[in-house]
C-alpha cells in the first residue's frame, strides 16, 4: 500500500536521456517551463506539446507513469480550472445564476489546464530519467560560482542526497513497522481523527526511534571514510558533457526560438 | 489441516519495469501442531511467504486458507487470523513503543479488545513464558539489552494467545547464549502447548536440531519439502541455491569416503558422537 509513494520517482531503464548529464536536464526543464509560460496561443502550446511527445518517446518510460504524476495536481487543476472559466470577464456564453461563463474565460482555462499539465509532466521526464544523486550531482556543480559568495553549496547538496536516500528507507521502515503492529492486531484506518492520530503512535515512535538510529550509524561512517565537507573532495564519476548533451543544447535553442516566434503568429 | 496453502503466486510492482515475481505457484499443508522449517537464500521469497499467512499481504493469485477457510474471501476476520497467527519480524526489538515493557505486551491483547484485567493476565503470562524477570515489568523497553527487548517483543505477540507462531529470523544478531535461550523457549511452546511453529532461520544446525520438517524456498518456488534427514541428504543441490547442510553432516559425508560404516543421514552432532560410539566400540 505504501509503495505506491513516488518521489524521486527514477524508472531505471537504458535511453538517450537517462544518459544524459544531468545538467541538461535540469537546464532543459527550466527551459521548457520558461517557454510554457512564453507561449500565449495554440501554435506555441502545439509546438510544446511536440517536443514533450518526442522526449517522452525518447525515454522510453510509459506514458502511464508520466499521467500518474498529475494526479497529485488533479484539485489544483481543477481548482485553476473553474477560477479562470468563472471569473473571466469577456464575451458571454452562458450564465448560470452569478456565474457567468465567457470565451475568455474558456481560453484561459483551456491554456492554464495545458500549462500545467506540461509543467508536470515535463519535470516528470527529468525526476523519471534522472537518479536522485545524479540530481543533485548537477545541482552542486551548475550552482558551483555560489561558493564564491560562501554558500555551502556541497554541504546544501550533500543534505539533500542524504535526505533523497532516505525517503524509500524510510518508507521500507514504516511498511514493516506498521505490518508488525497490524501482526498485533494494530488497525490504522477506522476510528474518528482522534482515535486515528492515536493509533499512529506505535508506528511513530519506533520509527523515529530508527530514524534517529540510522543517521547516528550515517554519520558514525561518513567520520570513518574521513568524510570532512566538500573542500578538495573528488568525484568517482565528474560529470562531463558528451556530444548528446551539446546536441541538446543546441535543441533548446532552437525549440525556444521557435516559440518566441510563434508569439508573433 | 491448520494451514493450506495453493498455488501461490506474488508480483510486486506488476506491469512495470519493476516488476519482481517473489512467490511462484507455492503449495503446501502444515497441519496443526507441526514444527516446520523454513530455509531459502536472501530475497528467495521467505519473507513475503510468511507475511501472506496472517494476511498481511493480498497474493497476486493463489488461495490461502486457515482451518478450511479462505482467508481472503469477502467477510473474513483479517483481526481474528492475525490473533491466532502470530507473527514475529525479523528484529522485533524495532516494534516496541511504550513507556514500560508491561504495557508495551499489552498492546496486542488489548487490541483484541479484551477485558483490562484479562490483559494484564496475559501480559504477565507471556512474559514469564519468556523468561523476563517481574523486576524488568517497569522498566523502559529502551533501556534493556538487545535479547530482552527481543524476549519482549516476542511476548507481545505471544500475548495474543496465538495458535500458530510464526518467527523471522528470531535469533539474528544475538550471542550463541541469547540465542539458544530464545530457541528453546520456542521449543518450549512446541512441546508444553502443541503450538504449530513455523522458523526462518539461516542455521542449519538449528534447523536439524528443532524442526520436525522442512520448507526449501528457492527464487520464489518450493524447491523442496521432508525432513531436515531427507532435505539434508541432497546438501549439493542446497549449495547451488546458496545453501548449505550442517557442518557435521559434511564431517560425515567425508568419514564415509573413507571408509568408516556410519549412517549418512545424520545431522546433529549429538547423533554424530552416538554413532561414532557405536563405530568405535564395533571395532
Amino acid at each position: 500500500m505504501i509503495r505506491e509513494i513516488t518521489i524521486g520517482q527514477y524508472y531505471p531503464v537504458d535511453s538517450v536521456l537517462h544518459r544524459m548529464d544531468p545538467r541538461t536536464k535540469l537546464f532543459g526543464t527550466m527551459v521548457y517551463i520558461v517557454s510554457l509560460f512564453l507561449a500565449d496561443n495554440v501554435w506555441g502550446y502545439a509546438v510544446a506539446a511536440l517536443l514533450l511527445a518526442v522526449v517522452i518517446r525518447l525515454s522510453r518510460v510509459p506514458v502511464s507513469f508520466m499521467v500518474r504524476g498529475l494526479k497529485a495536481i488533479l484539485f489544483l487543476l481543477l481548482i485553476s480550472v473553474s477560477f479562470n472559466l468563472f471569473l473571466t470577464d469577456g464575451e458571454e456564453i452562458f450564465r448560470v445564476g452569478f456565474l457567468r461563463v465567457t470565451w475568455e474565460g474558456v481560453r484561459m482555462a483551456a491554456f492554464m489546464a495545458v500549462r500545467l499539465i506540461f509543467l508536470v509532466m515535463g519535470s516528470s521526464v527529468m525526476t523519471l530519467t534522472t537518479t536522485p544523486n545524479q540530481l543533485t550531482d548537477g545541482l552542486e556543480k551548475s550552482l558551483g560560482f555560489l561558493k564564491k559568495v560562501r554558500v555551502p553549496v556541497h554541504e546544501m547538496a550533500m543534505i539533500m542526497s542524504i535526505a533523497l536516500r532516505f525517503i524509500p528507507i524510510l518508507v521500507e521502515e514504516t511498511d514493516k513497522i506498521m505490518k508488525a503492529q497490524m501482526a498485533r492486531g494494530a488497525d490504522f484506518e477506522s476510528g474518528g481523527l482522534i482515535q486515528k492520530a492515536k493509533s499512529m503512535v506505535p508506528l511513530l515512535v519506533p520509527l523515529f526511534i530508527s530514524a534517529f538510529r540510522r543517521a547516528t550509524d550515517l554519520a558514525m561512517a561518513m567520520e570513518a571514510r574521513c568524510y570532512h565537507g566538500g573542500e578538495g573532495r573528488t568525484k568517482m564519476k565528474p560529470l562531463r558533457y558528451a556530444r548528446r548533451d551539446y546536441t541538446a543544447y543546441a535543441v533548446y535553442a532552437v525549440y525556444l526560438g521557435v516559440i518566441v516566434l510563434t508569439k508573433f503568429v | 489441516m491448520a494451514i493450506r496453502v495453493e498455488d501461490l503466486t506474488f508480483i510486486y510492482n506488476e506491469g512495470t519495469a519493476l516488476e519482481q515475481r517473489a512467490l511462484d505457484g507455492v503449495s503446501f499443508e502444515i497441519p496443526d501442531g507441526q514444527f516446520v522449517g523454513l530455509i531459502g537464500h536472501t530475497g528467495s521469497g521467505k519473507s513475503t511467504l510468511i507475511q501472506h499467512l496472517n494476511g498481511l499481504v493480498k497474493p497476486t493469485g493463489g488461495k490461502i486458507y486457515y482451518n478450511g477457510e479462505d482467508i481472503y474471501s469477502e467477510g473474513y476476520s483479517l483481526r481474528q487470523l492475525r490473533s491466532k497467527v502470530g507473527l514475529v519480524f525479523q528484529y522485533p526489538e524495532h516494534q516496541l513503543f511504550e513507556v514500560d515493557v508491561i504495557s508495551d505486551v499489552c498492546y496486542g491483547p488489548r487490541n483484541l479488545g479484551l477485558p483490562e484485567d484479562e490483559v494484564r493476565q496475559r501480559a504477565e503470562d507471556a512474559l514469564r513464558l519468556v523468561g523476563m524477570k517481574e523486576k524488568y515489568w517497569e522498566q523502559s523497553p529502551f533501556e534493556l539489552s538487545g535479547g530482552q527487548k527481543r524476549r519482549v517483543a516476542i511476548a507481545g505477540v505471544l500475548a495474543m494467545n496465538p495458535e500458530v507462531l510464526i518467527l523471522d529470523e528470531p535469533t539474528a544478531g544475538l550471542d550463541p547464549k541469547g540465542r539458544d535461550e530464545i530457541l528453546d523457549q520456542v521449543e518450549k511452546l512446541h512441546n508444553a502447548r502443541g503450538m504449530t511453529i513455523i522458523l526462518v532461520s539461516h542455521s542449519m544446525e538449528d534447523m536439524a536440531r528443532y524442526a520436525e520438517r522442512l520448507l526449501v524456498m528457492n527464487h520464489g518456488k518450493k524447491a523442496f519439502d521432508g525432513t531436515p534427514r531427507e532435505i539434508f541428504r541432497h546438501y549439493k543441490e542446497l549449495e547451488q541455491m546458496g545453501l548449505a547442510a550442517p557442518q557435521v553432516t559434511y564431517v560425515v559425508h567425508a568419514l564415509r569416503e573413507r571408509g568408516v560404516d556410519i549412517d549418512e543421514d545424520i545431522t546433529t552432532v549429538e547423533e554424530a558422537r552416538d554413532a561414532l560410539l557405536e563405530v568405535l566400540q564395533r571395532a
